[in-house]
């Protein structure tokens, strides 16, 4: 019954042609996703959780390299197939991408139901009015009353745009979605409902998702597993549980401090410091200058440590004979 | 030509208050055509507070309750249709253009809109000469120390680098940093941020509000800091309110609104928040059902009636409830159950 993850990612390398060198977006990342699995991508802006996003999707701008690595879909590498067999096979079809601010992005002079039923009349070149009933389905599912189906995107709320992006992904019935910041620009009623859709469609359609978003709270919402990402590398995987309750690298713990507290007597603190410069990353640990733990060693690029089953850390401090 | 805040002595009602709004309302006509009158927005639709010198509140409430246009009101760029604004004594409308002037230079804004807020081909140099030049400020060197000092104070070092800087250049936290530094400028006695953090990360978010928090106290400034999310205003102001469709619902210290929210709105704001945990994940939130309302036909009565989980039949509905209900002695609030 285990069988393979359904998404597995190796050494996953992106990086994009600058005119000042290569800027590797995305640099040697490991994840991996299993069935009806909640995995949140958390970090900082800047730190390459789009570039992951687009890179599975391979929906990537012109100046971006052939990402290098490995993806693996229910065990078969799909990284290296043609275009042609990804678009035919995977993208939509298994895995689903609702793009960063995709809820500005809605085209204004087509109505909302057209536009939700584009991916199956594109991809799985459906009939017109059978492709009609499926997305007034998705509608229903996401808690939009069907007569939106024909009303312009500028008619709707931003809460109902987010949630017709959302309807658009699901319509295609695939066994993953990817969601990137989808509530990041809404208000917390409405973020907070956008969570709640999230969060019954998991449980009773039995879909995977990456959640990518740079809030705590609201990963946590989610979330069964986190990955934490800092400057192009996952320095922390981990469960839920872990993560929010006793996270293990010292830039986790930090930005468990800054998060602000309904009921906490201290104030949140900020991280010192900036990330890295991408394009010219520190040779070794690159959290090392903004570390209050770093010692000699994170002079050298730390290795990912298996902390404990499914738990990684990219940090000296937990490597066997490391300082803790 | 007196500024405004040389009167203040000669305030009416409160003594201390430096600002006072009663009764405002900020209506917007919607025409077609240019003539045509098609409907009101009711932007904002009665709103009385007043907010003292050095002192810090928040504003509080969701999507289009008309948060920023009350900023606007106060700002003097909407002209309100009712209701009256004085600042430090003296009645906003009976201004002259001079004093009007002196008025702005005494409120500082850092609006919403964070990408409109910094003009793109210039350099922060000349973006916060700007306004030093507008109010007069003629020696050039007096203007560079003025800009050094704000700069410094937002912790914005080397002053003389980020000066050069074009306002892509700089990070998404410094950016906001420089939008700070031009609001503080002009020495002003309050100041209006609106949404300040919501568009920047989690940790960068701590920065500017740590910021704004410190340049607040150092400097006893009033306060008027607008968000949707109230798990950002503690730590760091006294008081919030809590707007609902362009009208104050509840306003209290901050911790007894967050430890004893009154108002069934203010509750579904709280409940619609959680620390991060594990355990959230396996819970749906309690989310009051329906949209916002709306401001052009807003709901009779109390306007929260048709989400609110204890509407009272025959009551709410038909009756809107006054503003200042009182039960708990530092709390005002706008809905029937505390009558
Ligand atoms: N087309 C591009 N060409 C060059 N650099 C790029 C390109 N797109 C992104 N980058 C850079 O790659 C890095 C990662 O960007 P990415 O958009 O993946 O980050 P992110 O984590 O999604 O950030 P945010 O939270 O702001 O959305 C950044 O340094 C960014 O400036
Ligand atoms: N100049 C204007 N003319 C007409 N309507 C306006 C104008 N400015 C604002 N409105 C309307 O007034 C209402 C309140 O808007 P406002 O921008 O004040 O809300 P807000 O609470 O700041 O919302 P947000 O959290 O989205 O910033 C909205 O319905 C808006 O469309
Ligand atoms: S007045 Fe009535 S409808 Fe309004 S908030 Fe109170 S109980 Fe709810
Ligand atoms: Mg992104
Ligand atoms: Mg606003």
């Amino acid at each position: 019954m285990a069988g393979p993850p359904l998404l597995e990612i190796e050494d996953l390398r992106l990086g994009y042609a600058t005119e000042r060198g290569t800027l590797w977006a995305v640099d040697g990342v490991n994840l991996e996703v299993r069935r009806n699995e909640a995995l949140t991508v958390l970090g900082e802006s800047g730190c390459g959780k789009s570039s992951l996003a687009r890179t599975l999707l391979r929906t990537l701008p012109r100046n971006a390299r052939t990402p290098s690595g490995q993806i693996r879909l229910d065990g078969r590498e799909v990284l290296g197939l043609p275009e042609e067999r990804f678009r035919r096979e995977v993208r939509w079809v298994r895995i689903a991408l609702v793009m960063q601010a995709a809820m500005n992005a809605l085209n204004p002079v087509v109505r909302v139901g057209e536009q939700v039923a584009e991916p199956l009349r594109v991809h799985q070149r459906m009939g017109r009015r059978e492709a009609q009933r499926r997305a007034a389905a998705a509608f229903e599912e996401v808690g939009i009353a069907t007569d939106f189906l024909r009303r312009y995107p500028h008619e709707l709320s931003g809460g109902m745009r987010q949630r017709a992006v959302l309807a658009m992904a699901l319509v295609t019935e695939p066994d993953l979605v990817i969601l990137d910041e989808p509530t990041s620009a809404l208000d917390v009623l409405t973020q907070a409902s956008i969570m709640n859709v999230l969060k019954r469609i998991k449980a009773e359609r039995g879909v995977s998702f990456i959640l990518i978003t740079h809030d705590i709270a609201t990963s946590s919402e989610l979330a069964d597993r986190v990955a934490l990402m800092y400057a192009g590398q996952v320095v922390e995987t981990a469960s839920a549980e872990a993560f929010f309750g006793d996270p293990a690298h010292p830039y986790s713990r930090l930005l468990m401090d800054s998060v602000p507290r309904l009921h906490q007597e201290q104030p949140p603190r900020a991280i010192p410091g900036r990330p890295p410069s991408l394009l010219e990353p520190p040779t070794g640990c690159r959290f090392a200058d903004r570390c209050p733990k770093a010692y000699e060693r994170c002079a050298e690029p730390p290795p990912e440590v298996a902390y404990d089953t499914r738990h990684r850390v990219r940090c000296w401090l937990h490597h066997p004979g490391g300082r803790r | 030509m007196s500024a405004p805040a040389a009167t203040a002595a000669s305030a009416p009602g409160s003594d201390s208050a430096l600002l006072e709004v009663d009764g405002l309302y900020t209506h917007f006509e919607l025409r077609q055509w240019g003539f045509l009158r098609t409907g009101t927005v009711r932007a904002v639709d009665g709103v009385s507070f007043t907010l003292d010198a050095g002192e810090a509140t928040a504003v509080v409430g969701e999507s289009g309750c008309g948060k920023s246009s009350l900023a606007r009101t106060l700002l003097g760029l909407h002209r309100p249709t009712a209701g009256s604004l004085h600042f430090a004594g003296s009645e906003l409308s009976s201004l002259g253009r001079a004093d009007l002037k002196a008025y702005r230079a005494q409120v500082g804004y850092v609006q919403q809109d964070p990408y409109g807020a910094l003009p793109p081909f210039m350099e922060v140099r000349r973006i916060l000469a700007e306004p030093l030049i507008v109010h007069g400020i003629r020696r050039r060197a007096e203007r560079w120390q003025r800009i050094q000092a704000a700069l410094e104070e937002v912790g914005l070092a080397p002053a003389t680098e980020i000066a050069g800087k074009f306002p892509h250049q700089l990070s998404g936290g410094q950016q906001q940093r420089v939008v700070i530094a031009r609001a503080l400028l002009l020495r002003p006695a309050m100041l209006i941020a609106d949404e300040p953090v919501s568009m920047l990360d989690a940790s960068v978010r701590v920065e500017i509000l740590t910021l704004l928090h410190r340049v607040q106290q150092e400097h006893r400034l009033a306060l008027l800091y607008i968000t949707h999310d109230l798990s950002t205003v503690r730590h760091y102001v006294d008081r919030a309110m809590v707007m609902y469709g362009g009208r104050v619902v509840e306003q209290a210290p901050v911790d007894a609104l967050l430890r004893h929210p009154q108002h069934p709105y203010t509750e579904a704001l709280l409940s619609a928040l959680g620390d991060p945990d594990a355990a959230n994940a396996g819970r749906p939130r309690p989310v009051p059902g329906g949209e916002a309302p709306s401001l052009i036909h807003p709901p009779s009565g109390c306007r929260y009636h048709p989400r609110c989980p204890h509407a009272m039949a025959g009551r709410c509905e038909l009756e809107p409830p006054p503003p200042d209900f009182r039960p708990r002695p530092e709390h005002r609030v706008a809905c029937w159950l505390r009558e």
